[in-house]
């Protein structure tokens, strides 16, 4: 049994087809990539895993069991979390506060106040807050503020982890660390899939990559096949993309 | 054209800049290059004059500038295309392409100039009645930079305008940035793809905690050891 699996999951904004009949699935363990164009359906899709948004058509499944009916609060319980490629803080908490957000309502169990800022203490520590922890999330620079979505994902101790471009705005040098923090969440035993246009990222985490094109599933296959699939190329990579860099 | 001299800032107590000075010719195509938190940004906002300096000058066209509007920075045809977009995003792309021809001077040549935009950008045509928050990351991105081009600036400052951008459009962006270039507009850039920023930019400064660490021509700094390590990950 997948982890997660979706099955002819469709979205239709008006007459757009933004996510048009895909099957995608994650096995636990794994990291896959999801890339594409930009307007391709990839954060939609993590809008309808998370239930940010109903599947016009289609289902998905968690551990075997049907989730598409479920409202978003119900599927953080079950323990899949996600991160906004926009980021979706509140300003003028401070961050240890934003990321109890996640271990208070997150969880599917009761949880104490004192218990959820152990919680958020621990993994601002782990995505290297703790020195801004009493900062108003708003005054964080942007790639710090996307540290904080993934504490406060985190937060809320999921099996599944939704990453929706985490590495946006860093340097290649910045790139490197964040790739090895995706890889340590593995080690924890957190199953990852990561929409990313970051190539040098992408293609050294991902165990296998899906990239979609206008709502569409074109190529699914390990780093190496998707970086030669001429399709891929012509609408995504470019000619003149250095995959390896 | 644009020369920053001894500058500090910073938020509330916080001071982010010390003592920064650089200076870009006109006709030129500078990058400033740095980690995260180094102080890029917040040099950016405090040319364009929606931050203050603490202490220091900043003159555009022999000009003093840091006490001036920002309004009136881009009158004088200085233009700041931000990182977060800032978009009017209940507003039509054409809409927020004629909100940056608000200047009195590009007012009235709003439209040769859209259609300018939309030659670089054909994207933004097919787009232009749609609503800014419905577009996608990559077209946001392009609307911010064509509403930063249309009052018709004589310099742009540029902050990461790759970023959330699909590899083949990063490749459109610097080569609408060499375009820009080609046009004669004077270019301040920030951006972390350091690799092509490093092949498309003339000259580039490092930044590191606000101190101002490095500067040179481009192809100089791409084989220095500390570029190579902090920035290009090699």
């Amino acid at each position: 049994m997948h982890l997660l699996e979706g099955l002819g999951v469709t979205k239709y904004f008006g007459g757009l087809a933004a996510v048009s009949d895909v099957d995608f699935y994650v096995d636990k363990g794994e990291i896959l990539g999801l890339i594409g164009p930009n307007g391709a359906g990839k954060t939609t899709l993590f809008n309808l895993i998370s239930a940010a948004l109903k599947p016009t058509r289609g289902k998905i499944f968690f551990k075997g069991r049907d989730i598409t009916p479920l409202p978003a609060f119900k599927i953080c319980r079950l323990g899949i979390a996600r991160t906004f490629q926009t980021v979706k803080i509140f300003p003028h908490v401070p961050v240890v506060r934003n990321v109890m957000v996640g271990a208070l309502f997150g969880t599917g169990h009761r949880i104490s106040a004192k218990e959820a800022l152990k919680k958020a203490e621990e993994v601002l520590e782990f995505v290297d807050l703790t020195e801004l922890k009493d900062v108003p999330a708003g005054d964080l620079t942007l790639a710090n503020q996307k540290r904080l979505e993934v504490a406060r994902a985190l937060a809320s101790e999921p099996e599944l982890l939704l990453l929706d471009e985490l590495m946006a705005g860093l340097t290649p040098t910045e790139v490197a660390e964040a790739s090895g923090d995706i890889r340590q969440l593995r080690e924890r035993g957190i199953t990852i899939i990561m929409i990313e246009h970051v190539m040098q990222a992408i293609m050294s985490v991902s165990d296998r990559i899906i990239v979609l094109d206008y709502g569409k599933k074109i190529a699914e296959g390990t780093p190496a096949e998707v970086a030669a699939n001429e399709k891929v190329i012509e609408v995504y990579l470019g000619e003149e993309c250095d995959v390896a860099s | 054209m644009l020369r920053v001299d001894g500058l500090s800032t910073g938020y509330g107590r916080v001071q982010v800049l010390w003592d920064l000075s650089l200076n870009v010719d006109e006709g030129e195509f500078v990058a400033l290059i740095g980690a995260n938190s180094a102080g890029k940004t917040t040099l950016l906002k405090t040319i364009s004059g929606v931050m203050r300096p603490w202490s220091g000058t900043i003159t555009f066209q022999d000009k003093r500038i840091d006490t001036m509007h920002p309004n009136d920075i881009v009158d004088l045809g200085l233009s700041h295309i931000p990182e977060s977009r800032k978009l009017f995003t209940d507003m039509s792309v054409k809409e927020n392409l004629e909100m940056g021809a608000y200047p009195r001077r590009s007012w009235k040549e709003r439209a040769a100039t859209m259609q300018w935009v939309f030659k670089l950008f054909p994207r933004l045509e097919e787009r232009k009645n749609q609503l800014a928050r419905t577009l996608s990351g990559g077209e946001q991105q392009m609307l911010a930079m064509g509403r930063g081009l249309m009052s018709r600036p004589k310099m742009v400052l540029i902050d990461e305008p790759s970023n959330g951008l699909a590899p083949k459009v990063v490749a459109e962006v610097f080569e609408i940035l060499k375009s820009l270039h080609a046009e004669g507009i004077t270019i301040l850039l920030v951006e972390q793809n350091v690799r092509q920023t490093l092949q498309a930019a003339d000259r580039a400064y490092v930044i590191e905690n606000g101190h101002l660490v490095l500067q040179g021509v481009c192809s100089l700094l791409r084989d220095n050891e500390h570029v190579k390590k902090a920035y290009l990950a090699l």
